[in-house]
């Protein structure tokens, strides 16, 4: 049979506020089911035009999906959402990159015409499921020097990238992080993040978090405001002595959840849906594990390629702060200023916080308000590194663009 | 005038094992930037199955949790107050343990007080105040939520109740009063009285707002959030929140008539709570909630010192606690597992109980009778009764289709008992009878195999005695509509076996019965007790008491139907049996009345007609009676009926027949539906002085389902 691929669109985003991981933390008694569900609702009530049984499938990913991430999360969320039980479900894992993975999956199933429209996101609780937990690395990648020791530790891997790319300095990582303290508390105050926030009520029962009882998340619980170069200069070098990854110039441990609606673009317009971004190419690349930070870039070229566009055409990028090293080195590959003003507008995960596998759909959710408001840019693209070793990019255009005037 | 806390420190210090529920405050910013509120989450600390209870330390730490809000409120430094519970729990009212304690009657009126001075401080906030009912919300659980501005309400809530009533209390909190006055009178007396005495049924949280207690509803999913935003945009004047005008004319004093007609019909009178909650509801037509308050004061401390109510808290301690713990039951781990279950005979009760067994254990379950045609029925009676559980949605196709598939009948007991773990008797109440269908049971199912029999009056050790193996038989006796008495008397024959016996109470837990252990003795618990009092009742009549006499003698206790009215639904002919067996046990207190022999003989089904709509003695019957001459008073009548009550309870106490009072009252409670305010019958028999008169002491220590000397 003759078959046409059709345009895919990102319809909406929403997620959590993100939270610091650990007992302190606002979702430190908080389910991780719960928060996805939380944003999947949000979604069905901000687009009452989607009838949810029309739903074809609800794909979520976690990077450890066990306890309350595991149990097919797609699924279960679906149900505890209150979505139809005839809409299935399913779980994505490609660590950081799961929920881009669960938007890019699902978008070739409807680019194919097995899918309609879909719900797409993902969750990581770092609380209670802290990194590499019950992980059994195959004994051969260290007998056989498969990849370095230092593979499994992200935080070592941005060290390395550092020495792969010695005019990344401290400095200039410190430098970079500031500024996204600074664009995130600038996007607060102007309003641009709240309103992709679904409000979170979160209970406390022991005192050292602060106040007990039931309370209301709904602002970001990493953030730092007002951050200086010079308190950044006195943070500790966890992953090596006399090193420059710090807990400044990287994103922390988080809780969080996004979620998106991604539909056919026919669907969309038929359903009365906002067309808020428009598919245009997505790659994913592998790199050595040990900079797996670098990912980023084989990742955009082989996007690029696939589009047809050169870095040129790009005039807004959202690229996951993981390390503020690894977004320097995508930027030094292109030749972009460490503070060129199309990227990461309103600040990246070094404020906001990287709950692994959810962050890639709040890539998305930001580039989206950006197209909004800015018509006469065409193109855009979400990008980030992956854990072992990878990269994810997706390049987006924008449906508001007015063209060149 | 003594303060609120320190009225409270007084009580607490009379309940030093108070379970204490705080009341955490915490600050939140509202949604679309409505302002700083601050949300008061009522929690004790342990999980759901514990729920969140109101005694004198908790009110305090409510009181104080106010004091914070409202200073914060006078600043100016939040725009609201919240009050919810812990997961799955709101609060379900105040510490029952807390009232059984209380001796004085000045004591009884500081709880009142201490619980209206706190809550009304939700009211007289500067600040609106919402309550989310999140979970569980009871008695003054739900009056903490009354006093406030708002309301919302949880999908997912299953269960709200003003049940002060049921247990013999009045919602005595501000519920007589703001209720009414925020729903009308006519729904506040729906929930307050007609819920209460319906066997204290529950709301759920759609029906609370469809009858207008909750201002908005919302899914259990994000209930919190959502109730949040709605309360962000009531703040902002962004949601308008309207309420219909309440019927303050004829239609409120018509509700309390209603009301009236309702607690009539359940208690007759004989307990004063209904009464005393539906004066205060007459009193709130004029919308003066303090006198109302004033009033709710007054009626709890008269109550809280009053036996009733510390007879409905026993009785609902003994059917929460006693009831799902039977006394001396044997280890449950000796329990042998019952795969597959046998019913001898197929006739009403034999298809009865095999569909309560097929139901609550799923087991194959098979019928045998003697011929082929009885045993269809059997079987079509369960088929039938499974459609139309299927038919109202109770069951779907597929539970449906198993039930059924699990049911069988065959003529060839060996065929069907011989793996069967649990095989029960219904047939005819004839020993000579038992005896030959447990030989022939036992001679085809397996060795391990436990033999019940529901028999009602036979001994269930010689049913056994001619057994090989007499250890495995119990008895089990059901009381009909066995699908409606929660009771099951589990009787120990002579040489039942702890395992036997283990595994019957396992059973009984499974069909979700209340099992009280009881002795292999003539009638055992409620048939004795019963026989006796309709014995006396009975007595009186063929000596010469009219019936109308006889029969309104007893009305004050408020049994739940008249003593003919009863024996018209058991049946004259097995009540005469029952009597016959009593009488050949203990022949000088259990006589066979010859009027109620002529009654059954002539084939009548009942005393009464109900022609007119009331009943009205048959002349048919009236023609049959031949009574003496003695007449006595109703006075006369009530006391020969309680003396022989109490005086049967003390010998089956002496007997051991159970192991104590409390067993007694449990029966009389699961299987006769004997009312709570009189803690079955013995807190009344003492209460009354019956006990001493007759058995020169009480059944229950004092304080024990009365007020502590």
């Amino acid at each position: 049979m003759p078959r046409t691929v059709r345009d895919v669109v990102f319809v909406d985003g929403v997620r959590t506020p993100f939270g610091k991981a650990g007992p302190k933390g606002i979702y430190h008694e908080t389910r991780a089911d719960d928060l996805v569900v939380k944003a999947i609702r949000e979604l069905l009530r901000r687009n009452p035009g989607l009838a949810p049984e029309k739903v074809d499938d609800v794909a979520i990913a976690a990077t450890t999906q066990i306890g309350d991430q595991g149990l097919t999360i797609g699924r279960t969320a679906g149900i505890l959402a209150g979505l139809p039980q005839s809409v299935p479900g399913f779980s994505i894992d490609r660590m950081c990159a799961g929920a881009l993975t669960a938007v890019t999956t699902t978008a070739g199933s409807i680019a194919f015409g097995a899918y309609d429209v879909v719900i797409a996101g993902g969750v990581e609780h770092m609380g209670r499921h802290p990194m590499g937990e019950g992980v059994d690395p195959n004994p051969r990648f260290v007998s056989e020097k498969l990849v370095d020791e230092s593979a499994l530790f992200m935080g070592m891997t941005a060290e390395n990238l550092h020495d792969r790319f010695p005019h990344i300095t401290k400095l200039r990582a410190d430098e970079y992080a500031v500024r996204s303290q600074e664009k995130a508390a600038k996007a607060y105050a102007n309003g641009k993040i709240q309103q992709d926030l679904v409000p979170i009520s979160v209970r406390r029962t022991t005192p050292e978090g602060g106040e007990t009882g039931w309370g209301l998340v709904t602002a970001d619980e990493p953030m730092r405001p007002g951050t200086t170069l010079e308190n950044l200069a006195s943070l500790k070098t966890p992953f090596r002595v006399h090193g420059r990854v710090t807990a400044g110039n990287a994103a922390g441990l988080n809780d969080g959840a996004t979620a998106s609606i991604i539909a056919s673009e026919d669907f969309a317009r038929e359903n009365d849906l906002p067309v808020r971004m428009r598919l245009v190419s997505y790659a994913f690349a592998g790199v050595e594990p040990e900079v797996m930070g670098y990912g980023p870039i084989p990742a955009t070229e082989k996007a690029l390629a696939k589009a047809g566009l050169s870095i040129s055409d790009i005039n807004l990028f959202e690229i996951n702060e993981a390390f503020a090293v690894q977004v320097l080195a995508f930027l030094d590959h292109y030749g972009i200023a460490d503070d060129d003003e199309r990227v990461n507008q309103y600040g990246g995960a070094i404020a906001f916080g990287h709950p692994l596998a959810s962050s890639g759909v709040r890539l998305m959710t930001q580039l989206a308000r950006q197209f909004e408001e800015q018509p006469q840019v065409r193109y855009g693209l979400t990008t980030m590194c992956v854990g072992f070793g990878m990269g994810a990019t997706v390049i987006w255009e924008n449906p508001h663009f007015e063209g060149d005037k | 005038m003594t303060t609120t806390a320190e009225l409270l420190k007084g009580a607490a210090e009379l309940f030093p094992d108070e379970v204490v529920t705080s009341a955490h405050v915490r600050h939140l910013d509202l949604p679309s930037g409505a302002g700083r509120f601050a949300l008061i989450t009522l929690d004790n600390g342990l999980d759901h199955t514990k729920p969140t209870t109101f005694g004198p330390a908790s009110l305090a730490n409510l009181n104080t949790a106010l004091d914070q809000v409202e200073k914060e409120a006078a600043d100016g430094d939040i725009v609201g107050v919240g009050i919810t519970g812990k997961p799955f729990i709101f609060a379900v009212g105040a510490d029952l343990k807390g009232v059984e304690l209380l001796k004085q009657h000045d004591h009884a009126l500081a709880i009142g007080r201490g619980g209206h001075e706190v809550f009304k401080r939700l009211s007289a906030l500067t600040v609106p105040t919402f309550a989310y009912y999140n979970g569980a919300a009871m008695g003054g659980g739900v009056e903490v939520g009354l006093h406030c501005t708002y309301r919302t309400v949880s999908k997912a809530l299953p269960a709200f109740s003003l049940p002060e009533v049921f247990l013999g209390l009045v919602p005595g909190w501000g519920g007589c009063t703001l209720l009414p006055n925020l729903i009308g009178a006519d729904k506040a007396v729906s929930v307050i009285i007609e819920n209460s005495l319906n066997q204290n049924k529950q709301l759920k949280g759609r029906q609370v707002f469809d009858l207008g207690i909750a201002d908005a509803i919302f899914e259990g999913a994000d209930f919190l959030e959502q109730s949040l935003v709605w309360t962000a945009n009531v703040l902002k004047g962004d949601i308008a929140v309207e309420r219909p005008v309440i019927d303050r004319g004829e239609a409120w004093d018509q509700a309390v008539a209603r009301g009236r007609f309702i607690a009539d019909g359940k208690v007759h009178g004989a307990a004063p709570a209904a009464y005393r909650a539906l004066d205060i509801i007459a009193a709130a037509k004029n919308g003066d909630l303090q006198q109302g308050y004033d009033a709710e004061d007054a009626a709890l401390a008269d109550l809280i010192m009053g036996g009733e109510l510390r007879a409905g808290i026993y009785a609902f301690n003994l059917v929460q606690k006693r009831g799902k713990r039977p006394a001396g039951a044997p280890d449950k781990n000796l329990a042998r597992p019952v795969t597959k279950v046998g019913v001898v005979g197929a006739g009403l009760m034999a298809s009865q109980l095999a569909l309560l067994f097929l139901r609550r254990l799923e087991v194959p379950v098979v019928l045998t009778d003697i011929d082929q045609e009885r045993v269809d029925k059997g079987v079509g009676y369960v088929h039938a009764e499974i459609e139309k559980l299927l038919g109202k949605g109770r069951i779907n196709q597929d539970k449906a289709n198993r039930l059924k598939a699990l049911v069988t009948g065959v003529l060839d007991k060996a065929e069907g008992f011989a793996d069967a773990d649990f095989v029960i008797e219904a047939v005819f109440e004839e020993i000579g009878v038992k005896q030959q269908v447990f030989a022939e049971v036992e001679a085809v199912a397996p060795p391990h195999a436990i033999l019940a029999t529901n028999t009602s009056s036979l001994s269930v050790s010689e049913m056994a005695s001619k057994l090989r193996h007499p250890e495995r038989v119990v008895g089990f006796h059901f009381f009909n509509p066995v699908a409606v008495l929660p009771l099951l008397e589990i009787v120990r024959g002579e040489k039942t076996d702890d395992a036997s016996l283990a595994t019957a109470f396992a059973v009984a837990k499974k069909l979700k019965k209340t099992a009280v252990l009881v002795k292999d003795a003539p009638a055992f618990v409620v048939n004795r007790i019963l026989t006796r009092f309709m014995g006396e009742i009975q007595n009186v009549i063929d000596e010469g008491t009219p019936v109308e006499v006889a029969e309104k003698a007893v009305e004050p206790l408020g049994l739940p139907m008249s003593p003919l009215v009863l024996l018209e639904l058991v049946g004259p002919a097995i009540g005469l049996h029952v009597s016959e067996t009593l009488h050949g046990a203990f022949p000088d207190r259990f006589k066979v009345s010859p009027n109620l022999k002529a009654v059954v003989e002539a084939g009548k089904r009942g005393f009464y007609v109900y022609d007119s709509g009331k009943p009205e003695l048959d002349p048919e019957v009236a023609a049959l009676l031949k009574q003496g001459d003695t007449v006595l008073t109703e006075e006369q009548v009530r006391a020969r009926v309680l003396d022989a009550v109490a005086q049967e309870i003390g010998l089956m106490l002496d007997e051991g027949v159970v192991a104590e009072a409390q067993d007694i009252d449990l029966c009389l409670i699961t299987g006769a539906g004997w009312p709570f305010h009189l803690g079955g019958i013995t807190p009344y028999l003492d209460r009354e002085g019956v006990s001493d008169r007759v058995n020169g002491k009480r059944f229950l220590e004092p304080g024990v389902a009365s007020v502590p000397a």
